[in-house]
């Protein structure tokens, strides 16, 4: 693995409750800070504003969010849509380990809540939701992993940051915020739900880490 | 995880709460318009029954298929075996057919293990029961079962930890039970208290080396447990006299209404089947509410899919 320069997807990594992280501590991360908790408060405003408009309202809507950090961005998002149109849209999970490109590079990875919700994603548009898009591969695999689900009229990308480097052609519709960043960079999203904090910080990757 | 599964010993907590966890999400699995995931596409996983076997075997299938692999079925009656060929003229044919995993079942004890470890394979091996020793994935099937029952929090979610302090009775016949020893081991390593409940012929020797009590009286044991797991007396190994009639066994060791209701209000009833009605159990606690024989078995595809995605899915070089 060592030898493999992009950390595909190790923003979004899950670091499950009683599993060591794989992302280090919240406390290690020193870096700059470039959303804190009022940019990405804002920053979901607007994607939730531009889903609808885009969307011409929220009544076939469906979010789903990409374990783990996807999941709370999901339901903020459907908090501030309620807000505006009245009407709850439905959430859920959607977990894609077992349809991604590097499940045979490494240890089996313990698998993370899918959570559809009642009334199914057919002919509905689904969001899906991330929290970093990087190189395009962990929504490739959300794409294959939808399939087996059912058949969506559209289906949508919403994420809170575009860091750019993408190894696939897959863009996202909403962004919270375009980051240009080195491949050797790291940004790390952390959340209120998850760790104690909302801020997207980056810093400077040592080897080790940015090969993770 | 190790690369094989030949005993629940082998399972420290963090591996089996895992396997439980994975299975417990791979079971939404069963309510989905398409009941496949591709995280083994390509593999292919071997099913070697040297002995007779309904549920554990279409249960591995199940779960292989769904994971889309490639399963091929192996019984030994029809094959070479009953021409005279060896365990180990088999698993070299095995190796030579690139199976990715050895799901075995035979009647004799340490024949998984002399397959992992003889260097005829290099594939997984996945103990499916070995004579009178082991059957680990029963354990985890039932152990899955009891968290579903007994160790989920509030909003229906697995909770690590949640066998603690539970108590279960094993009943019946333990000595020829590899269902009884593995689920006595895993127990123990989730947590929960286990007290085997046999007449003295039918407990194994050395049985107050393993982890658990041991009592010949089950109207004093049942009202006290959170489950109880009745096992088949298993008249087809046995060749001498464990008992005097079959009609004397049922009326000291079987659970019947009678004793069921002597039980606590959540405590679960269950049986790793195949079931002799009338001899171990009643029909009517079979059927009863507290039965949950049947959804052992759905239990056991998700939790056989847990086993072999964390055996195969990953790899463990590349870490």
């Amino acid at each position: 693995m060592c030898a493999q320069e992009v950390p595909p997807h190790q923003p979004s990594e899950p670091s499950q409750p009683g599993h060591p992280s794989q992302s280090g501590q919240p406390s290690q991360a020193v870096g700059r800070t470039v959303l804190d908790e009022r940019d990405i408060a804002r920053a979901l405003t607007r994607i939730s504003h531009e889903i609808l408009e885009r969307n011409k309202g929220g009544r076939d809507l469906v979010l789903l969010g990409i374990p783990s950090r996807g999941v709370p961005l999901a339901h903020r998002i459907a908090e501030r849509i309620e807000a505006v149109e009245g009407y709850a849209v439905p959430v859920g999970s959607l977990d894609v380990t077992m349809y991604r490109d590097d499940l045979r590079l490494k240890p089996a990875r313990a698998l993370m809540r899918t959570d559809i919700p009642a009334d199914g994603i057919d002919d509905r548009v689904v969001v899906l939701v991330d929290d970093v898009l990087f190189s395009g591969r962990t929504i490739r695999a959300a794409l294959d992993a939808l399939n087996d689900v059912g058949r969506p009229s559209a289906v949508r990308l919403a994420v809170l940051v575009d860091r750019g480097h993408r190894e696939l052609p897959i863009r996202a519709d909403f962004v919270g915020k375009n980051l240009p960043t080195s491949l050797v960079e790291r940004v790390q999203v952390r959340l209120a739900d998850t760790d104690g904090v909302d801020a997207v910080t980056i810093s400077e990757g040592t080897g080790g880490e940015a090969a993770r | 995880m190790k690369r094989h599964l030949l005993s629940a010993a082998d399972l420290t907590r963090d591996d089996a709460e895992l396997v439980l966890s994975t299975a417990a999400e791979l079971r939404d699995l069963a309510d989905r318009p398409i009941k496949k995931l591709p995280a083994l596409r390509g593999r292919t996983v071997v099913n070697l029954f040297f002995e007779d076997s309904t549920r554990t075997r279409i249960s591995f299938e199940a779960a292989a298929k769904r994971l889309s692999a490639d399963v091929i079925n192996f019984a030994a009656k029809g094959s070479s075996v009953s021409k005279g060929e060896s365990l180990k003229d088999t698993a070299l044919t095995l190796e030579a057919m690139g199976a990715d995993a050895v799901v075995v079942r035979h009647g004799a004890s340490g024949a998984p293990h002399r397959l992992a470890h003889s260097g005829w394979v290099r594939s997984s091996v996945v103990n499916a029961g070995d004579g009178t020793h082991e059957h680990p994935t029963q354990a985890l099937l039932d152990a899955f079962t009891l968290y579903r029952h007994l160790g989920v929090d509030d909003r229906g979610r697995f909770r690590p930890g949640g066998l603690e302090g539970r108590r279960v009775a094993i009943v019946g016949d333990v000595l020829h039970s590899r269902v009884a020893r593995s689920n006595a081991l895993l127990l123990q390593t989730l947590g929960a208290e286990v007290t085997l409940v046999a007449p003295p012929t039918l407990l194994p020797v050395g049985v107050e080396t393993w982890p658990v009590d041991t009592s010949y009286d089950i109207d004093r044991v049942l009202p006290g447990v959170d489950a109880v797991m009745m096992l088949r007396v298993q008249r087809e190994r046995m060749n001498g006299g464990f008992f005097p009639t079959p009609r004397e066994y049922s009326r000291r060791y079987g659970l019947d209404a009678r004793r069921m209701a002597t039980l606590q209000d959540h405590t679960i009833v269950m049986h790793p089947g195949p079931m002799v009605r009338g001899m171990e159990i009643t029909a009517d606690v079979a059927d009863s509410d507290r039965s949950v024989i049947v959804e052992q078995v759905t239990n056991g595809v998700a939790v056989r899919m847990a086993v072999l995605y964390l055996l195969l899915g990953g790899n463990e070089s590349g870490a």
